[in-house]
């Protein structure tokens, strides 16, 4: 196996398989041998690499001139060639190799594939790793109508929260007559927990620079905006320095590369509202106008921007379009499902092992992302659902781990994509709370201008706070379920339209324990204090006093090696007792 | 700086390369900081400050110290990755400056792998 990653190739990786396959031939073993290219084994530093199996060695380094030898010592006479293996047999190598751990492993990087390698405030070292080689192949060598159709046989897709098909967008606003064209760049993510977005512009913002010069030449737009969240300095300052540089080397201004082609990129920060992701709020907020939605159509590629046709993209699908132009449709949609191609970056967190931020094919199920990147739940505690999609997401439970992600198969469990947010919950999290969360999080960003979104979403959360006071009335699901469509049907824009999700979606999949609130007034994950209590198992308790120490409103008492004992009365239920005691002894019902 | 030209770009891609891989420079070793957000807020400031400092004292000249962004793993930062000419990148976690200290002496100048703190050698796939 001959590793065919970028570095190999550029290090002459193709060369060495020819002399591999011609030496072969020659020693007679093609018929036992075979010779294929992988990926990028991440030994870049090593390359030109190959692994031989099933033997499991190594070599690296290689030169056209060991070959011939290399294959007749192993190949032919069965002795691996010692000097050139990365580890000689019977070194142990004490730290494992990265192909060896779990988080590393599953990924496939594009839109982060200079993560962690290249200074983002170089652009030399973007330009290093095949930056900008994209730009001049589109602007030189493609016309707009070939750049759209590479993006749309790529099968990329919208990566900002809907999957609208890329190339496609692209062509209504190619299509779309006008003398001036805008296209954006979307980041003005929002989502709890979601921070794809910023760590793209942070590791490598010339990455969206190059991808918003390709779409502009396709669009035929000279003008460019990035809306980013005041809430991300150092993205900011970033992408500025960014900016900057591409300008300094003519790679944005008149004349990029003497092709006849001017684009130039504004940024604009935005004011921390979350309806400004919205595709007319956000063109609102550049135009300097009150962030809320307008009615579509007309869409942004017919009248966008100040009445232009506009196109806008989230960061990460721009951060794609380089690799998709320089390594061809192809390879991009050979990676991912049937509808929905390539990679996407998830942001991990909650109740998981490995925070952090992961590209992964799109396809890979939910169990690998969870157990083998994420490495599981901390604390032995089980798995109970995701969150995807932020708070117009919804979640998927433990009994669907194995559902393999795409834009439809979680569109079709109640979910999406959206931005790519993953809160990971464990049996502590209370599902009842967690739509309440998500519902307060949308009533207070809602802009307000449609009644069924602002009223909707606040009768919703009154009716799920009731609940989680243990004040459910019977017919409250069934109502929530019907508010929550009404809410969908009647809102203008995706902050509407979605904001039932977490509700709905937890209705679905976990209707026992919205039952369990209503009907026995308990809580099962113990999370909503007013359906839950605290007491000391007077077996277990040997009196050693440290829950009484701790407790912050002096509601334990006891004599000093006798059981103790809970004031009710003056217990608030924080669970500082329960998470202090050694020998399991506070119990919580 | 002088517009580009295409021609430029493969000049400027031999230049950075020279200067940024070991194997085509004059350095023997590249010690990259993770400097997203995350890291930063995790103390990744504080590890390349301290860097900054030993290359100083120790008056090492052929030490490239550069930051880079967010590694993916955000929960064992700060984070580093060491990578001497001719060897696999090795990847450090959980980092304080003491830790900072032991793997320079020990990685950079010794030439061992402080295996107590390496999260993994090598470095990601690309499709």
């Amino acid at each position: 196996m001959v590793c065919a990653g970028t570095a190999c190739v550029s290090c002459g990786s193709l060369g060495i398989k020819k002399i591999l396959e011609d030496e072969i031939q020659k020693q007679g073993l093609e018929n036992e041998i075979l010779v294929v290219t992988t990926g990028c084994n991440g030994f870049c530093g090593q390359g030109p690499i190959m692994a031989v199996q099933p033997d499991g060695i190594f070599y690296q380094k290689l030169t056209p001139k060991d070959i011939p030898h290399l294959v007749e010592e192993h190949f032919l006479k069965g002795r691996p060639v010692k000097r050139l293996m990365y580890i000689p047999p019977g070194e142990e190598n004490p730290v494992p190799l990265i192909s060896e751990i779990g988080f590393f492993q599953k990924q496939r990087l594009i839109a982060l594939r200079n993560k962690g390698l290249i200074d983002p405030e170089k652009i030399d070292e973007y330009i290093a790793r095949d930056g900008y080689r994209a730009m001049a192949k589109a602007l030189t060598s493609m016309t707009p109508e070939e750049i759209i159709k590479e993006i749309k046989d790529s099968g990329l897709r919208g990566r900002g929260g809907a999957g609208f098909p890329t190339g496609r967008k692209w062509e209504f606003c190619r299509k779309t007559k006008g003398d001036a064209k805008y296209i954006v760049c979307n980041a003005d993510e929002g989502d709890p927990g979601a921070y794809m977005d910023r760590s793209i512009i942070e590791s490598d913002p010339h990455a969206v620079i190059e991808g918003m010069l390709i779409g502009a030449k396709a669009i035929g737009s000279n003008k460019g905006f990035v809306y980013i969240r005041s809430e991300y300095p150092l993205a900011i300052e970033r992408l500025g320095t960014a900016i900057e540089q591409a300008r300094e080397y003519g790679l944005l201004g008149k004349n990029i590369f003497d092709a006849g082609f001017d684009f130039d990129i504004e940024m604009k920060q935005g004011a921390g509202a979350f309806v400004c992701g919205e595709e007319t709020s956000l063109i609102h907020s550049i135009e300097g106008i009150t962030p809320e939605p307008s009615q579509r159509p007309p869409f942004p590629a017919q009248s966008g921007l100040w009445g232009k046709p506009t196109n806008i993209n989230n960061v990460e699908t721009w951060a794609n379009v380089p690799r998709i132009i320089l390594r061809g449709a192809d390879w991009f949609a050979s990676i991912g499902t049937e509808k929905s191609k390539g990679t996407k970056v998830f942001s991990l967190v909650g109740k998981i092992n490995n925070t952090g931020l992961v590209e992964v094919p799109m396809g890979i199920t939910l169990r690998e992302i969870i157990y083998d990147i994420g490495g599981g739940i901390p604390g032995g505690k089980k798995f109970k659902a995701v969150q995807i999609g932020g708070p117009s997401g919804g979640v998927v439970p433990n009994a669907l781990l194995d559902l393999p992600i795409d834009y439809e198969r979680l569109t079709e469990v109640g979910a999406m994509m959206g931005s790519g947010g993953m809160v990971v919950m464990d049996e502590d999290t209370c599902m009842v709370d967690i739509a309440k969360y998500f519902l307060a999080f949308t009533n207070d960003e809602s802009c307000g201008k449609c009644t069924s979104c602002r009223e909707g979403s606040l009768a919703m959360l009154e009716i799920l706070t009731r609940i989680s006071e243990g004040k459910g009335k019977e017919g409250d699901i069934e109502f929530l379920e019907e508010l929550g469509k009404a809410v969908k049907d009647a809102s203008q824009c995706g902050l509407g339209q979605t904001l039932p999700n977490p509700v709905l979606s937890t209705i679905k999949h976990f209707r026992d324990e919205y039952e369990a609130h209503i009907k026995d007034k308990k809580c099962p994950a113990h999370t909503c204090k007013e359906l839950i209590s605290y007491y000391i198992d007077s077996d277990k308790c040997i009196g050693c006093g440290l829950c009484s120490k701790k407790c912050l409103v002096n509601a334990i008492s006891g004599e000093k090696k006798k059981p103790h004992q809970i004031d009710k009365s003056k217990c608030i239920k924080c669970g500082v007792c329960y998470d202090s005691c050694k020998f399991e002894a506070v119990i919580v019902e | 700086m002088h517009k580009l030209k295409i021609e430029d770009l493969e000049k400027i891609r031999e230049r950075a390369r020279r200067a940024t891989l070991l194997r085509e420079g004059d350095s023997k070793a590249k010690i990259i900081v993770h400097m997203g957000t995350c890291g930063i807020s995790a103390g990744a400031r504080k590890i390349m400050n301290a860097l900054l400092n030993i290359v100083e004292e120790t008056e090492v000249k052929d030490v490239i110290v550069t930051t880079s962004g967010c590694a993916g793993l955000c929960s064992r930062e700060p984070m580093v990755t060491v990578e001497l000419k001719g060897e696999a990148p090795v990847k450090y976690v959980d980092l304080t400056e003491e830790k900072i200290h032991k793997i320079f002496s020990k990685h950079v100048l010794g030439g061992k792998i402080v295996t107590e703190y390496a999260l993994a050698i090598g470095s990601e796939r690309e499709p």
